[in-house]
């Protein structure tokens, strides 16, 4: 594990969180959307909230692939999930809400679970990689 | 009734979703490290590479269903049993899916650390 790959974790736990909250704070704007009223749901892009979480959620897409690339999906779930701790924080410490009880206990099971994981090797299983991944040889494209 | 079709729900988003993980992280496994096929041959061979492997595309489809089927529970139950049921369970699952389809090595480690993210992610979103 190098810095540039704990970077990459970083990226796709701020990424699915700050997403995610600009999601929701866009659909706010909108209101709720029915079955029968489903051309407003392609209209919600040209909320500059929507669309700056939809620009995160790609981010956070491209990352979570990169992790994939190189890391196993138990080792890098639980990095994602840490998102959430950062939301919370960001709601206690940046907007000064309340975060309850339960979701302090929350926190530190999810902290611990990570750090469980983190602990441990980050690719468990041996595959084949392509063959112009290892060989030197190749002409670069 | 309406308790069952929400559960129904429920199950098919941790299934979905589970089975789309599991397709994402075999389909980049088959790509290889991004990083080092970045630096060798550009950034136009990655792109090329995961868009030319089928089970990313497989993914993407179990992804999309998950999606759908978060909708359509949400419209059925309620926010605070949907959210933190859903996403809870697809932890749990998702370590016992890796060991039997990726050979992922699921220790005791791993698989105490999937049930505690489990619950903290259900305690959260409460």
């Amino acid at each position: 594990m190098t810095f540039r790959k704990y970077l990459v974790l970083a990226g796709v736990a701020i990424f699915s969180a700050a997403g995610d909250s600009l999601l929701a704070r866009g659909m706010r704007d909108l209101g709720s959307i029915s079955l029968n009223n489903l051309s407003s749901l392609i209209l919600a892009i040209l909320n500059p909230w929507v669309a700056c979480g939809i620009l995160l959620l790609l981010a956070f897409f491209a990352s979570y692939m990169s992790a994939l690339s190189w890391a196993d999906l138990t080792y890098v779930l639980p990095a994602s999930s840490l998102g959430y701790v950062l939301v919370a924080l960001a709601a206690r410490f940046g907007f000064h809400e309340a975060v309850s009880p339960a979701r302090w206990i929350g926190i530190a099971l999810i902290t611990a679970g990570v750090g469980f994981v983190a602990a441990g090797p980050s690719l468990t299983h041996s595959h084949k990689l392509p063959d112009d991944v290892t060989s030197h040889s190749e002409v670069r494209l | 009734m309406k308790e069952a079709y929400t559960w129904a729900a429920i199950a098919l988003i941790v299934i979905s979703s589970t089975t789309g993980d599991i397709l994402l992280s075999h389909a980049m496994k088959q790509v290889g490290d991004v990083s080092e096929l970045w630096k060798r041959h550009g950034f136009w061979k990655v792109i090329g590479r995961v868009l030319s492997t089928p089970t990313f595309f497989l993914g993407l489809i179990a992804m999309g269903v998950a999606f759908y089927s978060l909708l359509f529970a949400l419209s059925w139950g309620d926010l605070s049993l949907v959210v933190p049921a859903s996403a809870s369970l697809t932890f749990v699952a998702n370590a016992f899916a890796a060991r039997l389809f990726l050979h992922e090595r699921v220790g005791r480690r791993r698989l105490l650390a999937a049930l505690l993210v489990a619950g903290g992610v259900a305690l959260m979103a409460i």
